[in-house]
């Protein structure tokens, strides 16, 4: 072994120790909560074709899975109820401070939930593991403090779109506009010094979401951000095959004009929302909560190998 | 041509052509918003006017990596605003203006080989060895005995540039600069 990889992963020694105890804490936390442990396929024929999330292909046909999320909802629909999984999810293309091609995701579903019930899961979850590894000298991000315990902050993303950025996004906005003031002049401004929730997308920006029934130029989908940090993504679960279908037709078409690649329908994942009744599910970026609870500033030291060191 | 780039390769310290002109990516930063499309955020610096500005990419945009290369060149001679020198390789002659040249020129000696920086065979600057020699032609007499203090001196060099040296230096001797700070770094016995 090379002396410099030695030193690289002896100093990250700390931020290991620190991820370790967030996943066992994690896991307790379902297990009080009564979530049952699962585990879905990495390797998968039909990946859920979102326009923007690219999957890694390998030799034999399959992809790798970018997200857990259609094989736990088919197991939702077979009658699972509480359910919880800590997996790795694969997405070409994306590296940075905050994002690795290969990732630990959180995902959790319960059934019979709207998102609002979710967010009451985040704020329990969050709140448990803070507790139990907060330092006395409490937690920090760039200097700045941070609290879990008093109120969260929580704006619609239209309030946040206008407060921010000075524009009102509508049920379908321009999505360079969306993206790049989202990156660029709102998520910074999010989760200082508590976490904060951000909720009911425009309807274009969702999806496996429901529309809200009471506003439908949104959908019941939520972030969590905590200093500027987008930790977690969730949503009412949309549960209408046709309406499902119709959107993935759509984004197979995206992509097939953006990548060159034309994905399969997920047959079998539609065919098991005949039988899905309303519930949600909310993925967290595990990389990213280690990260802010470690006190580092990039996800690089909070995994042993970044995908540089091969 | 420079190779055809996608956004997926930008990082720091690649080099691009935009607009008809080689940039540096000084800082890169790659974002994803939840659902959202990955953008690619650059600081680029125009590498001829040294002008910085921010710019952000999306997935799906292409680019042209600049052509560029670096030649060892030697230093022949300036006649007011042009200097020119020999590409080492090719032994063709090639002419820089005063501006490309910059700062480099304080410590540029006839027959003094530099790495010259090409844009489409087009010189845009040049890098001098980390280390040059270069005569004291004029320097006040210093105070004997004052070797310690680490006071120093101006003293003028060959090519008219003006730089600090330790009392002790005398006119006429030889000394080594470090290119990289314009700084003295001792006195070569000749």
């Amino acid at each position: 072994m090379e002396i410099a990889e030695r030193e690289i992963l002896h100093s990250k020694r700390h931020f290991l120790e620190t991820r370790c105890r967030v996943l066992r804490l994690i896991r307790a936390f379902f297990e009080k909560e009564g979530f049952l442990e699962v585990e879905t396929p990495i390797l998968t024929a039909a990946p859920a074709p979102e326009v923007h999330i690219r999957p890694v292909p390998t030799t034999t046909g399959l992809f790798l899975s970018t997200s857990p999320e259609l094989h736990m909802k088919r197991m939702l629909a077979a009658g699972f109820e509480k359910i919880f999984q800590i997996t790795r999810s694969f997405r070409a293309g994306e590296r940075g401070r905050l994002h690795h091609p290969e990732f630990a995701i959180l995902e959790w579903y319960r059934a019979g939930a709207d998102y609002k019930d979710l967010q009451e899961d985040c704020q329990r979850l969050v709140r448990f593991t803070c507790r139990a590894i907060t330092p006395k000298s409490g937690l920090h991000f760039q200097g700045m403090p941070l609290d879990f315990e008093g109120p969260w902050e929580r704006y619609s993303v239209r309030e946040a779109v206008r407060k921010f950025a000075g524009w009102d996004p509508g049920p379908d906005p321009d999505q360079d506009r969306f993206d790049i003031d989202m990156t660029q002049k709102i998520e910074k401004n999010l989760g200082f010094p508590a976490p904060c929730i951000l909720e009911d997308y425009p309807r274009s920006q969702a999806a496996l979401a429901r529309i809200k029934p009471s506003e439908p130029e949104v959908a019941e989908r939520f972030e969590l951000f905590w200093a500027g940090i987008e930790l977690a993504n969730g949503f009412s679960e949309l549960t209408d095959p046709k309406e499902q279908r119709i959107r993935f037709q759509s984004a197979i078409e995206k992509k097939e004009q953006f990548e060159g690649t034309r994905y399969p329908l997920p047959e079998a994942f539609l065919t098991s929302l005949e039988h899905l009744h309303p519930c949600a599910g909310v993925a967290l970026g595990v990389d990213r909560l280690v990260m802010l609870l470690a006190g580092t500033e990039g996800i690089d030291d909070v995994v042993a190998f970044t995908p540089e060191m091969g | 041509m420079g190779s055809v780039l996608t956004a997926g390769d930008l990082r720091k310290g690649l080099k691009l052509e935009i607009d008809g002109d080689p940039y540096l990516i000084v800082d890169f930063e790659f974002t994803k918003p939840g659902k959202g499309q990955a953008l690619y955020r650059c600081r680029l610096r125009n590498m001829i006017t040294g002008i910085q500005f921010d710019r952000t990419y999306r997935s799906g945009e292409k680019f042209t990596a600049a052509d560029l290369e670096e030649q060892d060149m030697q230093f022949l001679y300036s006649a007011g605003e042009t200097y020119h020198f020999m590409n080492m390789s090719s032994f063709e002659q090639i002419e820089m203006p005063a501006a490309v040249v910059g700062d480099a020129a304080s410590f540029l000696t006839e027959n003094l080989v530099v790495a010259a920086l090409l844009f489409q065979g087009r010189p845009i600057g040049l890098t001098l060895p980390n280390f040059v020699e270069l005569k004291i032609v004029t320097s006040a007499p210093g105070i004997k005995g004052d070797t310690a203090s680490g006071a120093t001196k101006p003293a003028t060099l060959e090519t008219g540039h003006v730089i600090q040296v330790p009392l002790f230096v005398e006119e006429g001797e030889t000394v080594r600069i470090d290119t990289r700070t314009g700084q003295y770094v001792e006195r070569v016995k000749g």
